[in-house]
């Protein structure tokens, strides 16, 4: 390296969610920081939900994200059910069940081919791609609509549902209208085991970390709505211990919070966590496309997260067949409850990983302390560690060539800023 | 020919649901023999509703400095939209975006009619401003008469 000082300034990092920046800076040839700065302005959601009534944080808190709100919605009920003592019945927690599934299907499909495809095939966004490879976006499209249907039907409406509340729902969906929803999430389900193919074809950056994973883990089922908080490392706690193992920390350069562990370790969440703490409790279809994917049981390549969220495209199809075909309408659309004081803990599964509500109520059943960690924001320091072990073997590199890589492994986590603000600027400081 | 209005907007941001109002009004002017679809700002449901039709009118709030009311008139079939007056996204796909995802996919109608309203109040609340309802009705007369006279002539 015979260049001692470079700057490289990129306004906006397209394909994320969100706003923020990248620095980078390198001494001598030597990265000495890489940043990612989020610069959303703050939402103040938790400050908010103050004095509120606690049935209505689902619906307050789903407003948090449009693209996950049923995350919201699930992390939300979970913590207050939990503050209440309240058991929701086995129907209705099969029937979140599949209104996750359709969150899962219409999320990762949008990050993989619209958002992180183009990454991989070479093209600037997913409108240059769908030009050259227009039967798989039309594929795509057409599973993502699969999972709108179910988000539709059982929300309400496909953006920011409105039917899911603190014990179940508001209605339920009877058999009949259930039914038509299965003909497309059949064939959705074909065309995701297809359009894994192609992905399995990819060039793939040979790069791996050894990676602490965490994610959540239920006796009987890949995770999604309930579960123990695990990682990789032997934590097995139950989510009302969330705080004990991660705490929030302000940093400079960032709106966002970093979580970190204890001893200050950094942790990863989302498929890659997911699937490999899980991958016993993979449906066979799943499992079987995985493996025809060529994926181990345990994928430390962030960019191969593209094909783990395929994977899980398809178990959610599976388990929205199955429950959909088992689906008994229950006498009650949700159990019934009185709130109370108390502290209450949820955590369920967002398509980007652990998504972790905690409320304090008062005797009036009014909020008077809300926490919520966002996977987004626990992942912002994982991914600042991935991008300086990516970019120091890269260094060499032009930096439009930087800027490209640099992108591409932010997308891996598709970073949802908006939820965690608390989109990319990356600036490449070169001493 | 298979003709779909297409009304983009949120009616519950005032001007922005000026697109809403128009092809309701439609409906409520032509009956249901006119196959009107009501869409919010998800722009994957509008490259699914461009598929399967010959010809698309869609009506939308713009915002690009021009007087609130004025009308615009695209052809989208021939051209993209001017990206001047369309709204960036990072979340959703937006009109011009969706529009063009279409054209890529093949599966954008011979005939796109785009009718931008420049809007004036985009805050919360229903109710179209002034200027927005008067340029909205007068655009309802036009496009009655036009889809009555003969299938969307709108497009050369």
């Amino acid at each position: 390296m015979t260049e001692t000082t470079r700057t490289i300034e990129v306004n906006q990092l397209a394909r994320v969610e969100g706003e923020g920046a990248l620095h980078l800076a390198i001494d001598g040839g030597q990265l000495t920081v890489a940043e990612l700065r989020i610069f959303e302005p703050p939402r103040y959601f938790e400050a908010l939900l103050r004095g509120r009534d606690c049935r209505e944080a689902p619906d307050i808190t789903a407003r948090i994200c449009g693209i996950c709100p049923v995350a919201y919605l699930m992390s939300s009920c979970a913590a207050i059910e939990d503050l209440c003592g309240l058991r929701v019945p086995a129907p209705l927690v099969d029937l979140r069940r599949l209104l996750y599934c359709g969150e899962w299907i219409e999320s990762h499909v949008l990050h993989m081919f619209m958002l992180h495809l183009p990454d991989f095939l070479g093209y600037p966004d997913a409108v240059s791609m769908a030009r050259e490879h227009g039967d798989l976006v039309r594929a795509a499209l057409r599973i993502k609509k699969a999972g709108n249907g179910i988000v539709a039907l059982l929300g309400g409406r496909e953006i920011h549902p409105i039917n899911v509340r603190i014990g179940g729902f508001y209605r339920l969906p009877t058999r009949a209208e259930l039914a038509p929803l299965r003909d497309e999430l059949a064939f959705a389900l074909d065309a995701a085991e297809q359009a894994l193919v192609p992905l399995a074809a990819l060039d793939f950056p040979d790069f791996e970390r050894d990676y602490t994973f965490v994610a959540l883990r239920h006796d009987s089922e890949y995770p999604m709505g309930r579960g123990r908080l695990v990682s990789s490392d032997g934590v097995d706690l139950p989510v009302a211990r969330y705080d004990d193992y991660l705490t929030e920390h302000h940093v400079r350069h960032s709106t966002s919070l970093h979580s970190r562990t204890a001893d200050g370790g950094v942790v990863h969440l989302g498929p890659l966590a997911r699937y490999a703490l899980n991958h016993d409790r993979l449906t066979p279809r799943a499992r079987a496309a995985a493996a025809a994917a060529g994926l181990p049981p345990v994928v430390r390549n962030p960019f191969r997260s593209i094909q783990v969220r395929g994977v899980e495209v398809v178990l959610a199809l599976e388990e929205a067949l199955r429950l959909i075909d088992g689906y008994v309408p229950g006498d009650t659309p949700a159990a019934a409850f009185e709130p109370r004081a108390g502290i209450g803990y949820g955590a369920t599964e967002a398509p980007r990983g652990v998504l972790y509500h905690r409320y304090a109520v008062d005797a009036a059943g009014l909020i008077t302390d809300a926490k919520i960690v966002a996977p987004t924001s626990v992942n912002q320091a994982v991914i600042e560690a991935d991008l300086r072990h990516y970019v120091e073997p890269n260094l060499h590199q032009p930096d439009e060539a930087l800027r490209a890589v640099c992108e591409t492994a932010i997308r891996n986590y598709d970073p949802c800023i908006s939820c965690s603000a608390h989109f990319l600027k990356l600036t490449v400081e070169r001493r | 020919m298979r003709l779909r209005v297409l009304g983009i907007g949120n009616g519950a941001r005032r001007d922005d649901g000026v697109g809403v109002w128009v092809a309701q009004a439609l409906a409520a002017r032509l009956g249901d023999s006119l196959d009107v679809r009501v869409l919010g700002d998800d722009g994957f449901q509008l490259v699914d509703a461009l598929g399967g039709i010959d010809a698309a009118l869609l009506i939308d709030a713009v915002q690009s400095g021009a007087a609130p009311g004025t009308v615009h008139r695209f052809d989208a079939a021939r051209q993209p939209l001017p990206p001047a007056l369309l709204r960036c996204s990072t979340h959703a796909l937006g009109v011009a975006e969706a529009l063009e995802l279409a054209r890529a996919l093949g599966q954008l109608p011979a005939r796109v009619a785009v009718y931008g309203i420049e809007g004036a109040d985009f805050g919360l609340g229903a109710g179209l401003s002034a200027p927005v309802a008067a340029a909205a009705a007068g655009l309802v007369e036009e496009l009655a008469a036009n889809l009555t006279d003969r299938p969307c002539t709108n497009t050369p």
